[in-house]
């Protein structure tokens, strides 16, 4: 945690980490006590007066039938999305470590869209799967699936699931990558010598091996899908059609900026508060237990 | 590789084109779209390869924007968000440094105090507390500056803890050899931890530069004004541009610009972007 030797000085610490702590509590935590605190009350549209409610806020949102649909499309949406990114990339890091030449190449093509903002992703796919004139939609018409999204709520969830999947394999694939270098060549190619085929000693050595990595992934690829996606949302179907792919980081800013109600959006961030820390303890905690040989 | 396969082979590099085209297929269309007039596009299919077009498009748009939404030049923009991707980077680099350093090097009251409040960001994504926050710029003053884009955003407990990874692995015999020339913490600070860190700090700023180009909704609630706008948010505005059809040519085109900067700076620094997405995340 700390060095053994270290210097002595009684001030200068506490203005180098100034900066960073001024940042964090006016930015961070002022902020989230705000919330916590708007959470309980109700305010008037111009912000004049505002009535303590307690709980209301709460109770409200919980049998709100709208905010109920859309903790499942959020769950729909982030399951979706995580396992369609960590199949294809896990298939691609497998693939991409067992071949010798091209290697380079391959990797090339494959990283690059990490640097794709989701709002651009989204927007791209928006414009590959338009109903009249999308490339995509059209040989899904060829092939007798009558495609559109603006109508169709969830074609429209499909569509905003497969942008942000294909936003997030880059990433993942480079952590599957990394994760199957570090496995040692001898445990592979002892089981190779006992006769285990290729399909086997994927199933009971390597991924098993890679576990650690497949665990962390899991849980950064749903805290990307919950919270990093508002912009591809934003940018394309605006929650739309009928809430259809209205998750919920969308939902507390539709709430908040559009609708006004600042009471019910303060509450909707406290819960996503909960979650997040929630998934980053969960993360913490069981990252280097459960999942270790 | 184990054994030599030949159906193996040919499988691993089916699933990697596959892979490869799935990627870059959706690019390529952009690309191809941006190239061609508005007609081209309104009967489908819509073509494949490229059209005549792009000189005019792409410097129309750098230039004079579009004007169904409100006709900011793309070249304005992406100036806007390079000045904000720079300044996050800087920003960020320059904080945690400074933060980390005080926290590995040195022993005072409250450090473990700090250490947390630094941690528990990690839990807040802007997207969770947005309102609030927002209220806190209206306080400030700072709605519509390139402060208010970038200030926020430097706090960051990931490259604190990259710089306190790092600093942990660095001798200690370093520290009692700087304090037996009589260096002091500063002098040590910037004549042996900074150069010793030189690759961890150019790692991490291709990270932050892809982190801090491609906000989205921080510009879009700071910003009103229109000579602020950032590309990534800016394409919005032309998608949604309420009564009128979306011009796809040009958004296309604004799509591909505002992706070839951070998409350059990966392919060009691979290795250490490699480097610093894997270990920045350990």
């Amino acid at each position: 945690m700390q060095k053994r030797v270290v210097f002595r000085n009684t001030w200068l610490p506490y203005i180098l980490v100034a900066p960073q702590i001024l940042v964090t509590l006016v930015f961070f935590f002022w902020p989230s006590w705000q919330a916590l605190e708007s959470s309980f009350y109700i305010e008037d549209a111009f912000g004049f007066s505002r009535e303590w409610v307690g709980l209301r806020n709460y109770t409200e949102l919980f049998a709100d039938p709208g905010y109920l649909k859309s903790f499942r499309t959020t769950l729909i949406f982030g399951l979706c999305v995580t396992f369609l990114a960590m199949s294809i990339s896990l298939a691609l890091a497998v693939a991409a470590n067992r071949v010798l030449r091209a290697a380079t190449v391959y990797r090339t093509f494959l990283i690059w869209p990490y640097a794709v903002a989701p709002a651009l992703a989204g927007v791209i796919w928006y414009f590959l799967m338009n109903p009249s004139l999308g490339i995509v939609s059209y040989w899904l018409r060829a092939l007798g699936y009558d495609w559109n999204h603006y109508v169709n709520g969830e074609q429209a969830l499909g569509m905003v699931i497969v942008a942000a999947a294909w936003k997030q394999i880059s990433y993942n694939f480079l952590f599957f990558l990394a994760g199957l270098q570090s496995i040692p060549k001898s445990l592979v190619e002892a089981a190779a010598i006992d006769r285990a085929g290729p399909g086997r000693r994927f199933w009971t050595i390597v991924f098993p091996l890679l576990s650690p990595t497949t665990f962390f992934l899991l849980v950064v690829n749903l805290v990307y899908a919950f919270f990093d996606t508002f912009s591809l949302i934003h940018a394309t179907t605006e929650g739309g059609p009928a809430d259809a792919t209205s998750i919920l980081v969308f939902r507390v800013y539709n709430t908040g900026f559009i609708g006004q109600d600042y009471g019910s959006s303060a509450a909707q961030s406290v819960v996503l508060m909960a979650l997040v820390v929630a998934m980053t303890f969960v993360q913490f905690r069981y990252i280097d237990r459960r999942v270790n040989y | 590789m184990v054994e030599n396969r030949f159906y193996l082979t040919v499988l691993t590099h089916a699933v990697l084109i596959t892979g490869v085209f799935f990627l870059c297929f959706p690019v390529w269309m952009a690309l191809v779209a941006s190239t061609h007039p508005a007609s081209a596009l309104s009967s489908t299919p819509i073509p494949l390869w490229f059209g005549d077009q792009g000189w005019e498009n792409y410097s129309q748009l750098l230039s004079g924007g579009l004007p169904e939404a409100g006709g900011v030049p793309v070249g304005q923009m992406m100036l806007n968000s390079g000045l904000m991707a720079l300044g996050i980077t800087f920003g960020k680099i320059a904080v945690s440094v400074l933060a980390a350093y005080a926290i590995v090097y040195f022993r005072f009251p409250f450090r473990m105090v700090f250490f947390w409040l630094i941690f528990l960001t990690l839990m807040l994504p802007v997207e969770v507390r947005i309102l609030p926050t927002y209220d806190v710029i209206t306080k400030l003053g700072m709605l519509n500056s390139y402060q208010g884009l970038i200030i926020p955003l430097i706090a960051s407990a990931t490259a604190t803890f990259l710089f306190r990874q790092f600093f942990m692995t660095i001798p200690d015999e370093l520290v009692e050899a700087a304090r037996i020339d009589r260096a002091g913490p500063l002098r040590f600070f910037w004549d042996i931890l900074l150069p010793l860190s030189r690759t961890n700090i150019a790692a991490l700023f291709i990270i932050l530069f892809i982190y801090g180009w491609n906000q989205y909704l921080w510009p879009l609630i700071i910003t009103s004004d229109e000579s602020l706008y950032t590309v990534v948010m800016g394409i919005q505005r032309m998608v949604n541009s309420g009564e009128q059809l979306p011009v796809w040519h040009y958004i296309m085109g604004t799509a591909v610009l505002a992706m070839v900067p951070p998409v350059i700076v990966v392919v060009a620094m691979q290795k250490l972007f490699v480097k610093g997405l894997v270990e920045s995340e350990k």
